[in-house]
């Protein structure tokens, strides 16, 4: 059993869910408390459709990718404020437009679309060096964000209006998230893919917030769930040999339907027992 | 004097909507100013003037001597403490009580850095005199409607504002939460000199020393004058639409309307 750890390729795969499901999870708690769910999928498809951009200039798919993922995430909150739409409106036209430049990018590839689709389903088992390095480097920066700003982002979650009313710039607080949100996706997609990817931002973030009142306990459990769902995703995946993607976001559900049934949050408090901050 | 709070001919729409119409306001350090008039009639845009929440289509809004702008807004916000008039919180919201109020100080503490002693102690005392101690650790969102408002009220003060800008501060409080409430208010108005603007239906719970009265109808200022100046029946009635009785009490006074003409359709 272990002497799959000596291969490159599961080594280069479980460092690949350790900042995957890091990274993912802990942008999860600011997409699941700003009850905005669908800027995973829009940025995973932001992403889908600069990497198709960069299959055909022939360039290196992140870029692009990246430059779309920027692009939208600098959109949706401006179109949201504008327009005082909800926010999950301006994801949606974001998310059509992306859906409609991915689809036609996708008709001009000549021939098999086979690289291309691999943008959607991802492949944590042909990860490379370069992929781990940045995926480790997007983690860092994503901790170090949230320690650094961590009661402006407190606050933003608490409530936008309330945030700028006391001076903290909430503006830049929040259209930074949505932009690191993207950036996440971006660096996760040709690992994990797009559709995990949505799994992975919402599932460990919802079942997190099911188990605790705290923000700082609710990301600290969003990331180790992350983590956990990644881990033994890509141990059944070997055990059972089925896809590593569909085993992960079964885990992630059922780690989520656990937190659900444990939740105190749906318990009814026996009279005399204090709330406490947990 | 150069006043604290010097709005010129400032008009605000929400699109089709025009909320304040070429509205002058000025007020000077230290006043506390009512603001009164009928549902709609502006009062909460013409606050969120004053904080840069609203955005003017022209005039321009002078706070502390300058005038605000995109660049100094965030510098001049942490020294305006905002009550807005309702909040909604999800119930699961993963923030305590005592956290609210921490936040009002995060703008003063500035980014890259921590809350110190210093904070704790201004969020704690004032979750005291607003009487939510037995609250502080619950989650924000587990809060009754009038509970809530003390949190909003606790966290505007903890910014130890210059300006604090009130709305309806008092409309989900019981008789004697009302009572305490303005009493806390005129308090802090005494013992720092902070300029107040209250946005008030119930004239009754008018704090004693409120000595300028603001009176709001269709995005216009109709009456700006004394307090005891605008407590009149002819001004009042004019306000409101309806005729209007004033009692006074040895409290304050009590205003009623009489019949309800612009009810009737209901
Ligand atoms: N978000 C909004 N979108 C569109 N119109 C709005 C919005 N907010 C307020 N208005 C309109 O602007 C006008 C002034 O509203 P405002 O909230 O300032 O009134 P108010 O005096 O505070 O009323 P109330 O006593 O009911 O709180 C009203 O006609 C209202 O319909
Ligand atoms: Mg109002």
């Amino acid at each position: 059993m272990l002497e799959i750890l000596q291969y490159k390729f599961m080594q280069h795969a479980i460092l690949a869910s350790i900042f995957g499901g890091v990274s993912c999870s802990l942008i999860g708690v600011f997409v699941v408390t700003m009850e905005i769910p669908f800027l995973g999928v829009t940025m995973a498809h932001a992403a889908f459709a600069g990497g198709i951009f960069g299959l055909l200039w022939g360039i290196n798919p992140l870029i692009p990718a990246f430059i779309f993922c920027f692009l939208s995430s600098l959109l949706i909150g401006p179109i949201a404020d504008k327009a005082d739409f909800n926010p999950d409106t301006a994801i949606g036209i974001i998310f059509s437009i992306m859906m409609g430049v991915a689809f036609l990018g996708l008709a001009m590839i000549p021939g098999p679309k086979t690289e291309a689709l691999s943008l959607i389903w991802g492949s944590i088992l042909t990860i490379s060096r370069a992929d781990i390095i940045l995926m480790a480097a997007i983690s860092f920066v994503t901790i170090l964000l949230l320690v650094l700003f961590f009661k402006e982002i407190q606050a933003v979650i608490f409530h936008r209006e309330i945030a700028a009313s006391v001076g903290i710039p909430e503006r830049s607080i929040y259209y930074g998230l949505l932009f690191l949100s993207g950036a996440i996706v971006t660096t996760n997609l040709n690992t994990v893919g797009g559709l995990l990817i949505f799994s992975l931002l919402i599932n460990p973030a919802a079942a997190a917030y099911q188990l605790t009142y705290n923000l700082k306990k609710m990301f600290i459990l969003s990331g180790s769930f992350g983590v956990l769902s990644c881990f033994l995703g890509l141990f059944f995946s070997y055990i059972f040999n089925v896809p590593s993607g569909a085993i992960i976001i079964i885990t992630s559900s059922v780690i989520f339907a656990l937190a659900l049934l444990l939740s105190p949050k749906r318990k009814v408090k026996q009279v005399g027992q204090v709330t406490e901050g947990d | 004097m150069v006043p604290i709070v010097d709005i010129r001919n400032i008009t605000v729409s929400y699109r089709e909507n025009v909320a304040l119409r070429d509205v002058s306001l000025s007020v000077e350090e230290g006043e506390l100013v009512a603001i009164g008039g009928p549902n709609g009639a502006g009062k909460t845009t013409l606050l969120t003037a004053i904080n840069g929440l609203g955005k003017l289509l022209s005039g321009l809004v002078r706070v502390f001597g300058v005038e605000v702008n995109h660049r100094n807004i965030n510098q001049i916000r942490k020294a305006i403490g905002y009550v807005p008039q309702r909040l909604n919180i999800d119930p699961r919201m993963p923030i305590s009580v005592r956290e609210v109020v921490m936040i009002g100080r995060y703008g003063r503490i500035g980014l890259l850095r921590k809350a110190n002693g210093k904070d704790r102690k201004v969020a704690d005392d004032l979750i005291d005199s607003v009487g939510i101690a037995h609250l502080a650790d619950r989650p924000i969102g587990h809060l009754s409607g009038g509970e809530l408002q003390k949190v909003q009220i606790a966290r505007a003060l903890a910014q130890e504002p210059k300006i604090l800008l009130l709305d309806e501060p008092t409309s989900n409080l019981d008789i004697s939460a009302q009572r305490s409430i303005v009493e806390l208010i005129e308090k802090i108005h005494r013992q720092r000199w902070l300029t107040t603007f209250v946005v008030m239906h119930e004239l009754t719970h008018l704090p004693k020393s409120c000595g300028k009265m603001v009176l709001m109808k269709n995005a216009k200022i109709i009456f700006q004058g004394e307090t005891l100046k605008a407590l009149s029946e002819n001004i009042l009635s004019e306000i409101y639409d309806c005729p209007v009785e004033l009692l006074k009490t040895d409290d304050g006074v009590v205003i009623r309307a009489l019949t309800n003409v612009r009810n009737t359709t209901v």
